[in-house]
């Protein structure tokens, strides 16, 4: 294969044959992808959750992940969201003429890891190279089909005295890629949380434990998932701030840029609400999973103000957790 | 040794104990004042902290905060936004400035808009990065929309003194560096015979910190002396607040007037007289400044000194910078907020016209300023 990709592998002829078959059945093959028809055809039972997600990152490489598992973990973990298993993935790739092919089959490889971890598979694909300059290196999208495993599981289920539950630390992503495209140089590298969640939800609910809502917290962070949440049931989240998870080095890139880790973006932690009485349990199942033995219960469902989500300090003062907006810049004074 | 590590400068100063602890010692010592009293902390960093915070539910009714005027981007007027925005759109130009300055809107646009539509607008963590930027394009002419106090502007010195050891010759230098003094000055004593000073309410200052570290804390000398106006100058933790507050009620309990420091860790009387110098090297005074919702305060910002002239973007530029002045809103109460004479709430436009998202006057334009608080954070205030 050439050493970048060419126009001529998006053609739809010969080289971009080659492609398909030498990198992405390669990595990707089974048999469903391989008979290579116009659409794939899939039996399922059960009911199925499906989504759709584009991925443009930059850097495409980033500490803790690349581009290839951010766009299966994000398409599989919003599945996961739902309690559903991710089965099926289409698998569309943009790529920038002059793209470095050994890149792409990186990215590839790291698609093929990520599908494992979840028990997916890619049975559709598509190709297209675009002229350079025309987009920034590479583009993903993947739309994902998942198998129910229980119902309910909404955004607009939340119940009063529910515990509210993060799966992690926060902040991880958000920051790792501020400081990877800023160059701000860190004592200690900060790693991507970049995760599948499918592994946590599936033990979660084999313990028992069916969450009233589930939403990893990606773009716009935790303060995002928890004011989607009161708007959508009708609630007020009480939150309490000491109880936050915030690693050091995430919390110390907030202090020099005037950032709050609740409104960093994430791609591997998630945020449940559960009965209180399910709490520990949660807890402990998540803890079992190595990278997430800071999670906590950081707070609670109540009536108190309705549709707000409010920040309780150590001190017994409150504030409300906004909605982050716009772009993230550093504050000034 | 001991390894500092960066938590160590703030850990202590969020402690929840030592917190309560000053909240409750305020507390006992506001009972024998004899009135409320009316602090205005000037810098909108000091305004942050006790937003986040949530300092003012800790403190007794009798003790209230006025949301002063010390945040660079709110103060900054459109005319001056519209520069930065035109320069942006002159060719070969690549325009840099710091953090949120690229959100607000002056009467054509924000920076984040020029750039959407084609502008080189980049935002810079430090002035120095410029630098970089300039020297990777010597084809194109680097201009720094320089904001800030006195806290920043020994950066923007420091650049341009880089810049000129290094023989950088296509940066430009747009200065809207102001100074704290003045408009503090402005809001108790103005000059301005059709301004109403004379009703202000403020009975005593926070002084802004990171100023003093710079300028240090004699800026504040004359408000207690001339003024009747206690200062003490505080740190931006939640406990620097406190106890700064805790400083200022001992005063008026105990009847005196005094310039204070609480934030000794970083503030002396004389400040950092290199900065001071560097600063004085390449600034001058400039004599007529206007702030968004103050108006036109003499001698209240700087300019770059007339030997570089050829750095200076407003004059390299001056055929295509507008001079006219755009005039607040008027039925914007952004000066009697500030001097503590009217609430938000009591401004005909606040929540209406006048929003986070579309403000008309300096208090709504940042989440630092009074009308932004109070939009946002409404009962919980």
């Amino acid at each position: 294969m050439t050493r970048t990709i060419t126009l001529a592998q998006g053609n739809g002829g010969e080289e971009n044959r080659a492609l398909i078959s030498g990198l992405f059945f390669r990595y990707l093959g089974n048999e469903i992808l391989e008979r290579a028809e116009d659409a794939a055809v899939l039996q399922t039972e059960k009911k199925m959750a499906m989504t759709t997600d584009s991925f443009t990152v930059s850097p495409i490489f980033f500490s803790g992940g690349d581009i290839g598992k951010l766009s299966v973990c994000g398409t599989c973990n919003d599945l996961a969201m739902m309690g559903a298993q991710p089965k099926y993935l289409t698998f569309a790739v943009m790529v920038e003429e002059g793209f470095e092919t050994r890149k792409l089959e990186k990215i590839v490889r790291s698609i093929k890891k990520e599908l494992a971890i979840n028990g997916a598979k890619v049975v559709s694909g598509d190709t297209k190279v675009l002229p350079k300059g025309a987009i920034d290196g590479i583009m993903i999208n993947t739309t994902g089909l998942g198998a129910l495993s229980v119902e309910g599981v909404s955004v607009r289920n939340l119940e009063m005295g529910d515990a509210v539950v993060v799966s992690r630390d926060i902040g991880r992503h958000g920051a790792a890629i501020f400081a990877g495209r800023e160059g701000i140089e860190l004592e200690s590298e900060i790693a991507s949380d970049c995760a599948s969640l499918w592994p946590m939800v599936e033990k979660v609910i084999a313990n028992g434990v069916i969450p009233n809502a589930m939403r990893d917290a990606t773009r716009g962070g935790l303060a995002a998932v928890l004011n989607e949440w009161v708007e959508a049931s009708d609630v007020c989240i009480e939150i309490d701030e000491g109880s936050l998870p915030i690693c050091e080095a995430v919390s110390g890139i907030c202090e020099l840029l005037g950032f709050e880790a609740t409104a960093l973006a994430n791609e591997g932690t998630f945020v449940l609400a559960v009965r209180p009485e399910n709490a520990e349990r949660t807890l402990e199942v998540l803890r079992s999973f190595p990278g997430n033995e800071m999670a906590a219960v950081i707070g609670e469902v109540t009536d108190r103000y309705p549709k707000r989500v409010v920040l309780r300090s150590e001190w017994g003062t409150k504030r409300f957790m906004e909605l982050p907006t716009g772009e993230l810049l550093p504050r000034i004074c | 040794m001991v390894k500092l590590e960066l938590k160590d400068l703030y850990d202590k100063f969020r402690d929840p104990a030592t917190i309560k602890a000053l909240a409750a010692l305020i507390e006992k010592e506001a009972k024998r004042l004899s009135g409320p009293l009316n602090i205005m902390e000037v810098c909108g960093g000091h305004t942050h902290t006790i937003m986040k915070y949530g300092l003012k539910q800790l403190l007794p009714e009798s003790i209230r905060f006025i949301h002063g005027p010390g945040c660079p981007v709110c103060i900054m007027p459109k005319e001056r936004i519209d520069h930065a925005y035109i320069l942006s759109q002159q060719e070969n130009v690549i325009l840099a400035t710091l953090g949120d300055m690229i959100k607000v809107p002056g009467s054509r646009g924000s920076l984040q808009q020029a750039r959407s539509q084609g502008a080189d607008v980049r935002f810079v963590y430090s002035p120095l990065d410029v630098l970089k930027i300039a020297l990777e394009n010597p084809d194109k002419t680097v201009i720094f929309f320089a904001i800030g106090f006195e806290t920043t502007t020994p950066m923007t010195a420091a650049l341009l003194d880089q810049a000129r050891k290094q023989g950088v010759k296509n940066l430009l230098f747009h200065v809207n560096h102001v100074t704290v003094p003045e408009v503090m000055k402005e809001l108790i004593d103005s000059r301005d015979k059709h301004v109403d000073s004379y009703n202000n309410r403020i009975d005593a200052f926070i002084g802004p910190s990171h100023v003093s570290v710079i300028a240090g804390a004699k800026i504040y000398e004359p408000f207690p002396k001339k003024y009747d106006r206690s200062v003490v100058v505080s740190g931006f933790e939640p406990v620097d607040v406190m106890e700064g507050v805790l400083m200022l009620v001992k005063q008026f309990v105990e009847d005196r007037c005094d310039l204070q420091i609480q934030y000794k860790r970083s503030v002396t009387m004389e400040g950092n007289i290199n900065a001071q110098q560097l600063i004085d090297r390449y600034f001058q005074k400039r004599e007529l400044f206007k702030w968004r919702g103050l108006g036109n305060i003499p001698w209240s910002a700087l300019m770059l000194r007339d030997e570089y002239a050829e750095m200076d973007a407003e004059r390299v530029y001056a055929d295509v910078l507008p001079i006219e002045e755009i005039e607040d809103h008027k039925l914007c109460i952004c000066g009697d907020i500030l001097r503590g004479m009217a609430d938000p709430t009591e401004c005909q436009v606040f929540g209406t016209a006048c929003k986070p998202s579309s403000p008309m006057g300096s208090c709504m334009v940042s989440s630092e300023g009074a009308c932004a608080a109070y939009y946002k954070y409404g009962g919980l205030m």
